[in-house]
């Protein structure tokens, strides 16, 4: 079978851990998408902008005022932080109670502003980010590895256990758990919306600043074309379930391997679907789950009462 | 202002679009002002400028029918550009390849954008919200990879000419431009006319679509579908049904769009033509009509004001020209971020919209002296 011979195990395996890598990457994204979501029940499309101004700001640091590259990243996570607070108290915190549609709109509205904002300061060049980890690899049974992939799955790892342990543990997290689950009672009950709230945008600022990094790292270089990449984590947080952070590490691991292995196979065996049918593919799963599932795999089930 | 004027007698009198000039002078003045403007327009105005308004009529009917499935029935797309790169593929295989009249490729682009939503309709019906936002995003993207793949009728990445499309409407040739009463008009101002007229028809069918019992439905559908269905809405009918209208509306703008390119490629038709819509249906005004025309009259044609004037003023100063020139954005990033902007204040300061700021304008002067 001499069509067979083309792709060896090694190319499984290869294949395998760089969609698990490509997955981190999109989960990193996800988790920022996820905590807006769990707080304030909309998708937050400026998330993707925020990815990107985050990556640009490393740069900045790490390049242009040639700080070491950790305190960059730090800084750069501090100031996404910052500009998340700020975004929530200029535009949303005047829409709290309002329909999806039009906060979702209303994101868009600022991802047009922040991107655009972001290439007119940095123009439309590409980039080195200024990382250590460059084009670095090492051989771990016969799969080369590159570093930054391994500090993006370090990254995600970490901040998947940061976020568990401030949901279980910290009174902020729980609290932001009862206003996702009704804003009205947990005000009610004391809760102060507007802390959980600016407090979601901060962490979701935050985390996008760590996603835009891993994103540009190395050789990926960057460019205005970053944040574009955020979109395509939309798959991977319907995928597991929008409040659900757990469900979107493992949606955005299940997009990378589905990815990598339809970009690995499809010219191979199923080239009817046509080039580049990678960037397809992951919508394809989602909406064959969603019709299976319409709340992910790890979503909870919205109870409508009449 | 009597109230004897604004009362309805009888039921007719009620379902009148229209009543006498004496019952409803408004109505009539605005009746009469359109299509004073309609018919001066294209022999004032150059051809660029005749272009960016056929546009604008352009985005106007696909923009009412994303608001009959968005502002009217509550389901959010953002994948009405899917539907329009249906209706302008349909209208560039039959028209441009198969030289087909153009009454019956138009038509047959609208046929087939109404078929294409009503097999994807139902898949809304298990989605809700947000949900369903990513859903129709993601057919944005099937739909491109489609147009860049399915090479035999969409020409593949390069794209499709419409050059040979036949665009004969009885007497009247809109490519060469239309003779009437002896005088010879452009391909510009002939092609304004009719998507203009166009833009008429659509928009009063969707009138009366919304305001007779399946407009009822869809409404009741928006305000709370579970109360809807109690009632008695077939739920299922009238989400599917607005779905697929909406998609009929969005081929023909399709359709027209390829006429006026002369010229079909896969990119046009991507997240970024959805979001426009949206934004359009928003700043104009959700739920209505005369809202859907305003927004794409204000997103397409203040864009094309800003591109045709970024050298004078201020523009100027903020915008540069080419490299070396001063400025601080590009011409696309100073429209990004003014559409940006634009979508943010009018959610803040004016959610309803432009309808709503003339329904404003208009009470103001209906109840003067007093406020309301």
């Amino acid at each position: 079978m001499s069509f067979v011979a083309a792709i060896t195990g090694d190319d499984l395996w290869q294949t395998g851990f760089s969609g698990v890598a490509v997955g981190c990457k999109y989960a990193l994204i996800a988790l920022g998408f996820s905590i807006i979501f769990k707080a304030t029940g909309v998708i937050n499309f400026a998330q993707a902008s925020l990815v990107l101004l985050g990556s640009y700001l490393t740069f900045n640091f790490a390049h242009t005022w040639e700080l070491n590259f950790y305190l960059a990243l730090l800084m750069a996570m501090a100031a996404g932080a910052l500009i998340g607070v700020v975004i929530e108290a200029l535009v949303l915190r005047h829409m709290v109670g309002e329909q999806p549609a039009t906060v979702i709109m209303a994101t868009i509205g600022i991802l047009f502003v922040l991107d655009n904002l972001t290439t007119a300061v940095w123009g439309p060049d590409n980039h080195n980010l200024g990382d250590p980890w460059g084009i670095r690899t090492r051989d771990v049974f016969g799969v080369t590895v590159a570093d930054r992939d391994l500090w993006t799955i370090a990254f995600t790892a970490a901040v998947l256990a940061g976020f568990f342990a401030f949901f279980r543990f910290s009174t902020l997290g729980l609290a932001m758990r009862a206003a996702a689950l009704d804003p009205e009672a947990a005000m009610a009950q004391g809760i102060p919306a507007r802390r959980v709230y600016r407090a979601a945008w901060a962490i979701a600022g935050l985390v996008a600043a760590l996603a835009g990094a891993t994103l540009a790292a190395g050789a990926t270089q960057l460019s205005p074309a970053t944040g574009s990449l955020a979109l395509i984590a939309f798959p991977a947080i319907i995928l597991g379930g929008l409040d659900s952070p757990l469900g979107a590490a493992i949606g955005g691991v299940i997009i990378g391997l589905v990815q990598q292995f339809t970009a690995l196979l499809a010219p191979e065996y199923f080239d009817w679907v046509g080039e580049s049918f990678e960037r397809v593919s992951p919508y394809l799963v989602m909406i064959v789950i969603l019709l299976i599932r319409p709340y992910g795999l790890f979503g909870t089930k919205e109870v409508r009462r009449a | 202002m009597s109230t004897s004027r604004t009362m309805a007698l009888s039921y007719l009198d009620e379902v009148k679009l229209l009543r006498s000039p004496r019952r409803d002078p408004w109505r009539w003045a605005a009746l009469v002002a359109a299509v004073v403007l309609y018919l001066w327009i294209p022999t004032y105005f150059g051809d660029p400028g005749l272009r960016i308004m056929a546009m604008c009529g352009i985005f106007a009917i696909g923009a009412i029918g994303l608001n009959l499935l968005t502002g009217y029935t509550g389901q959010i797309s953002l994948g009405h550009a899917f539907f329009v790169g249906v209706g302008a593929y349909t209208a560039a295989y039959f028209g441009g390849e198969r030289g087909w009249p153009l009454p019956a490729y138009l038509a047959l682009a609208t046929l087939i954008g109404f078929t294409v939503g009503a097999v994807i309709g139902p898949f809304a019906l298990r989605l809700r919200g947000n949900y369903l936002v990513v859903v129709t995003l993601g057919l944005v993207f099937l739909g491109e990879h489609l147009w860049n793949n399915w090479d035999s009728v969409t020409g593949g990445g390069n794209g499709i000419s419409l050059s040979q499309a036949p665009m004969t409407l009885g007497p009247l040739d809109f490519k060469e431009g239309i003779e009437l009463g002896g005088e010879a008009y452009t391909f510009e101002q002939s092609f304004f006319w009719l998507t203009w007229a166009l833009v008429a028809v659509t928009a009063l069918l969707a009138v009366n679509l919304t305001r007779s019992r399946p407009g009822r439905a869809m409404q009741a559908i928006r305000d709370r579908d579970l109360s809807a269905e109690v009632i008695g809405v077939n739920l299922a009918r009238y989400k599917v049904g607005a779905f697929a209208w909406s998609s009929a509306y969005a081929a023909l703008a399709g359709s027209l769009y390829g006429l006026l390119q002369q010229y079909v490629s896969p990119g046009e038709f991507s997240l970024f033509l959805a979001i426009n819509y949206v934004a359009m249906i928003i700043i104009g005004g959700l739920g209505t009509i005369v809202g859907s025309i305003l927004g794409a009259v204000f997103v397409w044609g203040g864009r094309s004001v800003i591109e045709q004037n970024s050298s004078i003023g201020l523009f100027d100063r903020l915008i540069t020209n080419g490299v070396g020139e001063p400025g601080w954005f590009t011409i696309g990033e100073a429209n990004a971020i003014l559409f940006g902007l634009a979508i943010v204040l009018f959610l803040l300061f004016e959610p309803r919209g432009l309808a709503a700021l003339w329904f404003r304008v208009k009470t103001w002067f209906l109840t003067w002296p007093f406020s309301y």
